[in-house]
C-alpha cells in the first residue's frame, strides 16, 4: 500500500505532497538531486504531465525514476494529451512499476503552453478518466476486458475551490468522488473564504473525501501579479497583492501571507494536509516548514 | 432515406440556436440547454478550473464558459425538476462512431444509451 493511501486512510495524520520538477535534460542526477532535497519534508510527490502544455520527460517515466530514488510518486494524467487508450496504458505502465498513486485532470489548454498549434485531445474529461481508473481497480478495461490481478490504484483529482461557478464546485468535488476519487489536492487559492466555504461544503456531502489545499512558495510581489495575470483560473484579491507590494520587504510579506493561508487552509472540515509548489528551490522551504511545525524526515 | 435527411434537419435547427456540433448524443436537457461540445476542451462533465475570475474561458477570453452559463440556465430557467436533477449526473464519454449522426434517431433507438462494457462496473 502506498504511503499516501495508509496515511490518509488508516491514520489521522497530515499529509504533505508536492510537485516534481519538470525534467529537461540533465539525467538520473536531476531526478536524484530534486528527490533528495524533497523527500526529507514530503510524503509523496506529483509527477506531473506536460505542465502548463509544456512537453517534458513523461509522467510515467518520472515516476519510475522518482520512486527509484526513494520518493513516492502520485502519478498525474492529464486529458489535453492522450485519448482513452493511452490513458489507460498510462496507468497500466505505472502499476507495472509499482505506482499506484494516480491522479486525473483535465490539464491547461495547449493554447497555454509554447506550442498552441498542437491538436488537443480531450477524448475523455477529467471525472470520465477517475471513473476509467475506478473500473481498471475493479480488475478489467473501459471495454470491459480482464486485468488479472487488477491494479491497486490509490486515485485522486484535483479541484479548484476559488473558480467560477464557486457554489457549483462543492457538486463537482462531489461527482469526482462518486466517480472512484478518494482525495483531491486544490487549486492555489489566495481567496480563503472561498476555500472555506468550499471546504465546508464538501465535507458535509462527502465526508470521506480527503482535501489537500496547496500553497505556493515565491520570491514576492512579482510572481503574485504573474499568477493573477497568467495562471488560467487564479485570482489574488487587490487587497491582498497591495498589502505585498507595498510592504517594505515584499519576499518577507509574501512568505507571511503563504504561512496564514496555509494556517487557514489546515483548520478547515475535510482537510487532511497541504500541497506547496515551490518555485524558490532554497532554504524557504525548510524556513515554511519548520514554521508550521514540521520536522524533516531522517533520510536511511 | 430519412436516415440521411433527419441529420440534415437536426442540424438546421439547432445549430442556430445551440451551436451544435452533431455529436449525436445530445445530453442539452441536463446541462441548462447549453451544448457542452462548444466548450473548447469539449468537457461534459463540469467547468474545468481554468474558469477566470469574470466567468469566461481560459481559451476563449471574450466568450463566456459554457459551463457558467449552463449552472445559471439549470438554476435559474424553468426546466422540468427531473432535467435539473440531471446536471450533475455523471455523462460517459462520447462515442465517436456517432458524429454527424442524428441525436433524436439515436435518442429513439437507444443508441446513445450504449456505453463499454466496464463503464457502469460497481457505480457508486
Amino acid at each position: 500500500m502506498s504511503i499516501l493511501r495508509e496515511k490518509l486512510e488508516n491514520t489521522s495524520e497530515q499529509v504533505f505532497t508536492a510537485e516534481f520538477p519538470s525534467i529537461d535534460g540533465g539525467g538520473m542526477v536531476s531526478v536524484e538531486k530534486n528527490a533528495a532535497r524533497l523527500a526529507p519534508w514530503f510524503d509523496a510527490v506529483n509527477a506531473t504531465d506536460n505542465p502548463a502544455a509544456h512537453a517534458h520527460t513523461s509522467n510515467t517515466t518520472t515516476a519510475i525514476a522518482m520512486q527509484m530514488h526513494g520518493l513516492e510518486a502520485i502519478m498525474q494524467i492529464v486529458c489535453r494529451d492522450k485519448n482513452r487508450l493511452a490513458i489507460q496504458s498510462d496507468m497500466m505502465g505505472a502499476a507495472l512499476h509499482g505506482i499506484t498513486n494516480i491522479s486525473l485532470l483535465t490539464g491547461d489548454d495547449v493554447t497555454a503552453g509554447d506550442e498552441p498549434e498542437a491538436r488537443r485531445v480531450f477524448d475523455v474529461d477529467s471525472a470520465q478518466a477517475i471513473n476509467i481508473a475506478r473500473i481498471m481497480a475493479t480488475g478489467q478495461y473501459l471495454s470491459g476486458r480482464k486485468i488479472n490481478p487488477a491494479p491497486d490504484f490509490y486515485i485522486g483529482a484535483v479541484e479548484n475551490a476559488a473558480a467560477p461557478p464557486c457554489d457549483y464546485r462543492i457538486q463537482r468535488a462531489l461527482k469526482k468522488h462518486r466517480a472512484g476519487a478518494r482525495f483531491l489536492q486544490l487549486q492555489i487559492c489566495y481567496h480563503p473564504d472561498r476555500l472555506e466555504a468550499f471546504c465546508r461544503g464538501v465535507a458535509e456531502v462527502a465526508p470521506d473525501l480527503k482535501l489537500i489545499p496547496t500553497v505556493v512558495l515565491m520570491k514576492g510581489a512579482k510572481g503574485l501579479s504573474f499568477m493573477n495575470d497568467k495562471v488560467p483560473g487564479i485570482d489574488v484579491p487587490v487587497d491582498t497583492l497591495k498589502r505585498v507590494q507595498s510592504a517594505s520587504d515584499p519576499s518577507v510579506e509574501v512568505n507571511k501571507l503563504t504561512l496564514e493561508l496555509a494556517q487557514h487552509a489546515l483548520t478547515l472540515p475535510g482537510v487532511r494536509g497541504l500541497h506547496i509548489t515551490d518555485f524558490r528551490h532554497d532554504d524557504t522551504l525548510a524556513i515554511f516548514m519548520n514554521d508550521l511545525g514540521r520536522t524533516p524526515k531522517r533520510q536511511g | 432515406m430519412l436516415k440521411k435527411l433527419l441529420p440534415f434537419v437536426e442540424h438546421a435547427v439547432k445549430k442556430p440556436v445551440w451551436d451544435c456540433r452533431m455529436c449525436g448524443q445530445c445530453v442539452l436537457h441536463s446541462t441548462g440547454m447549453t451544448c457542452p461540445m462548444t466548450c473548447p476542451k469539449t468537457l461534459r462533465n463540469g467547468p474545468c478550473g481554468g474558469v477566470r475570475e469574470n466567468g469566461h474561458c481560459e481559451v476563449k477570453p471574450e466568450m463566456q464558459c459554457i459551463w457558467v452559463k449552463a449552472y445559471d440556465r439549470t438554476v435559474s430557467l424553468p426546466l422540468p425538476k427531473v432535467w435539473k436533477e440531471h446536471y450533475n449526473e455523471l455523462r460517459p464519454p462520447v462515442d465517436m462512431r456517432l458524429q454527424g449522426t442524428s441525436s433524436w434517431v439515436n435518442l429513439v433507438t437507444k443508441r446513445d444509451q450504449q456505453t463499454p462494457a466496464g463503464w457502469s462496473v460497481g457505480e457508486n
